[in-house]
């Protein structure tokens, strides 16, 4: 079973949700897709970590080979390459690496060399695995690190994989949800969380993905534009995480609340039984 | 004009709100909206102003003729983007395309072709002598890049004679933020007192560092953790960043939020907090030559 | 002598363009004959790398100098290799700083600002 965890907007509690479902799922894989900013190690401190290279291929030119027709420069959609008196320029950073110079090129004077843009590490926390990735900043992409991280590991062969997505609905959050049996949406009770769960709605409708929502952050007595979203579009709300300065607290020490506090360890049990059984029944409606 | 962006590299630390704070209290006549992918300036701006609306054309994306296509699945083989999908008859994956045009290179014969794609829309809000500039993101496009310069070219073009605008960013390190920094003179970071918080901050510092702008930082929610929040100060110190100050944790300020409202739009303690932020800021912001990191 | 100026218009009363690989023109003026031709810029509507785009242009079209307020890194990497020098303009009238060019009254540009896609210039962290 692979559950997705994302949320639109930043803040709301993916990594929060994601790493405490782990945490108590027993036997579970942990994947952090947020490689700008990945935090998920930083709560499972993971063990025997092995560190993976990402590479993309960017073209290099053998002069010497080169006759100046400039088919590759014309070719180019994304103008990463230059003729300069009679030598070809190649502007690693704008290449986009999708190998049309090196193909097309007459006299085969362009050979793709690999260039590092980020790793991937996995490592042990308990009995969860922990798998990371890391965009080097300056990088324009990550998706290059997401298929890696997906690819790492035979995902069909795992019980139970988490996969916490990167914030909004861009091209990083669909490779993130590709492959996944079910869609966690988590929401927070402000109109900026309503505005981007919306997004992330249409996206997980859009590719037809089962979701349910955890309403984080509740303020009891207070009025809760998330779940009023929720009963609108009739998204099952599959739990909801009151507001508490204690949660708050363990969270920014970068401690797992399921793993300090017994109140969060039977609150995210109990969490995780509600989506497993969810998850599960749509995943018999749908085959 | 002086260009004022506010960044956090983690999501949800409070740029937002940090950004309508001081675009109410400057009474800033140019100001944007860069989180393309989720926007949200626009629900604390009070925009009564007719959005003008413009498509925004991101990268040509790959149209397949499928009575021309003979299978031969050259394309397949060569597309680096997993966007050709084969079946009964061969199609193209709008949302995996990159509009790289191998495959239109590729066929023999010529059963694909590379076609503009709407991938967004830019909008304007024009409103008494202020202008607003901020754009919605086709869902899954990947050129976020090009549109936030898009949002501050539109910004820059419709604002008359001021002398500073500012600009609300996106969480992360990658391309938007990287195209949003592009001549900016002061970048502020919103950090909240969390390690995700801090490590983020890190990523985004040395991000922005590479631009050669001013950076100054702050701490939102800073009382949810008085340790973590001194690891902030001293890191500041001991990276030449100028620390603005620390807004504490409020929940005034979600309800100033939720009915659209700026928190310095009512009397409360982070609305307190913040001006005394701004007036720094901003102090260094339109000082001669950029004022000192 | 052939120099090259982004510009916003088609006439020669145009103002200088603030942007160089997005100008929508380009005005070249030979300095000997006092000919002068403009043509669209093919970058103006590039998903990226248009600096590159347009600096191959000027070369393509033997041009020697070029006059902008800001030019970008990897512009300014085709235009250095392909010989091109860089001189920064004075006013916003395009005529204006051709003059100046003539009386030798220009600078070189020297503050090249980092692309869009990328980490800075020299001297990064």
């Amino acid at each position: 079973m692979k559950i997705a965890v994302l949320s639109g907007k930043g803040g709301t509690g993916k990594t929060l949700v994601a790493v405490n479902l782990a945490a108590v799922a027993g036997q579970a894989l942990y994947l952090d897709c947020d490689v700008e900013e990945p935090n998920g190690h930083l709560f499972f401190k993971p063990t025997d970590v092995k560190v993976k290279d990402t590479v993309i291929k960017i073209p290099s030119v053998d002069d010497g080979l080169c006759t100046g027709c400039r088919i590759c420069v014309d070719f180019c959609q994304f103008n990463a390459l230059a003729y300069i008196i009679d030598h070809l320029q190649i502007f690693d950073q704008i290449c986009h690496s999708c190998g049309g110079c090196a193909l097309l090129c007459p006299e085969k004077a362009i050979v793709e060399k690999n260039k590092i843009i980020g790793h991937i590490e996995a490592g042990i926390s308990g009995k969860v695995s922990v798998r990371s990735g890391f965009l080097n900043t300056g990088e324009a992409s990550g998706v290059p690190i997401i298929r890696d991280l997906l690819d790492s590991v035979d995902l069909d062969q795992q019980k139970l994989v988490f996969i916490d997505c990167p914030p909004g609905s861009a091209c990083i959050v669909m490779e993130s949800i590709r492959d996944v049996d079910y869609c966690l949406l988590v929401a927070e009770p402000t109109i900026f969380g309503v505005h981007n769960l919306n997004l992330v709605y249409n996206l997980v409708k859009l590719f037809n993905k089962p979701f349910g929502v955890i309403l984080n952050k509740c303020l009891a007595g207070e009025e809760n534009p998330a779940e009023k979203f929720c009963l609108e579009k009739k998204i099952p709300i599959l739990g909801r995480i009151a507001f508490d300065a204690e949660l708050g607290t363990i969270n920014s020490d970068a401690d797992i609340a399921a793993r300090v506090s017994k109140k969060y360890q039977e609150q995210f049990t109990s969490l995780l039984t509600k989506v497993l059984m969810e998850a599960e029944n749509e995943a018999v409606i749908s085959s | 004009m002086k260009q004022l962006l506010v960044l956090s590299g983690k999501g949800g630390t409070g740029k937002t709100t940090v950004a309508s704070a001081f675009i109410r209290l400057s009474e800033a006549r140019a100001f944007a909206d860069c989180d393309v992918d989720a926007p949200n300036l626009h629900l604390v701006m009070e925009q009564r102003a007719k959005a003008e609306k413009s498509d925004y054309y991101g990268l040509p994306k790959a149209e397949l003729n499928p009575e021309l296509c003979t299978q031969c699945s050259l394309c397949i083989e060569h597309c680096r983007f997993d966007a050709l999908i084969s079946g009964r008859e061969f199609k193209i994956d709008p949302y995996a395309c990159e509009g790289c045009g191998v495959c239109e290179a590729i066929c023999p014969v010529k059963a694909i072709s590379l076609k503009p794609a709407v991938a967004g829309e830019l909008i304007l809000y024009r409103n008494g002598g202020k202008v607003f500039s901020t754009a919605q993101l086709k869902m899954g496009s990947g050129t976020t890049g090009m549109l936030v310069s898009e949002v501050k070219k539109q910004m820059k073009e419709a604002a008359g004679d001021t002398s500073f605008a500012i600009i609300d960013g996106s969480p992360g390190i990658g391309c938007p933020v990287i195209a949003s920094l592009s001549g900016v003179d002061l970048v502020l970071i919103v950090t909240e007192p969390s390690v995700s918080g801090i490590s983020d901050m890190e990523r985004i510092i040395q991000t922005a560092a590479n631009f050669h702008t001013s950076i100054a930082v702050c701490t939102n929610k800073h009382d949810t953790n008085l340790a973590n929040s001194i690891r902030i100060e001293d890191y500041c110190r001991q990276n030449d960043l100028f620390f603005a100050g620390q807004i504490p944790f409020d929940p005034l300020a979600v309800k100033a939020v939720n009915c659209g409202k700026t928190i310095v739009d009512l009397d409360c303690p982070s609305g307190r907090a913040v001006k005394g932020i701004y007036n720094k800021v901003m102090a260094l912001l339109l000082a001669d030559e950029g004022g000192a990191a | 002598m052939k120099i090259a100026l982004p510009v916003d218009e088609k006439n020669i009363d145009t103002t200088v363009c603030p942007s160089f690989g997005r100008a929508p023109y380009f005005l070249i003026y030979d300095t000997e004959s006092n000919d002068y031709l403009f043509y669209d810029n093919q970058a103006a509507s590039s998903q990226g790398g248009a600096g590159i785009k347009a600096a191959q242009s000027l070369l393509d079209n033997q041009v020697s100098f070029l006059l902008t307020p800001r030019c970008g890194e990897n512009a300014a990497q085709v235009l250095n290799t392909g010989g091109v020098k860089l001189y920064k303009t004075i006013s916003e009238s395009a005529m204006e700083n051709i003059n100046a060019f003539n009386d030798g009254k220009l600078l070189l540009l020297n503050e090249i600002h980092p692309g869009f896609h990328r980490r800075g210039g020299a001297g990064s962290i």
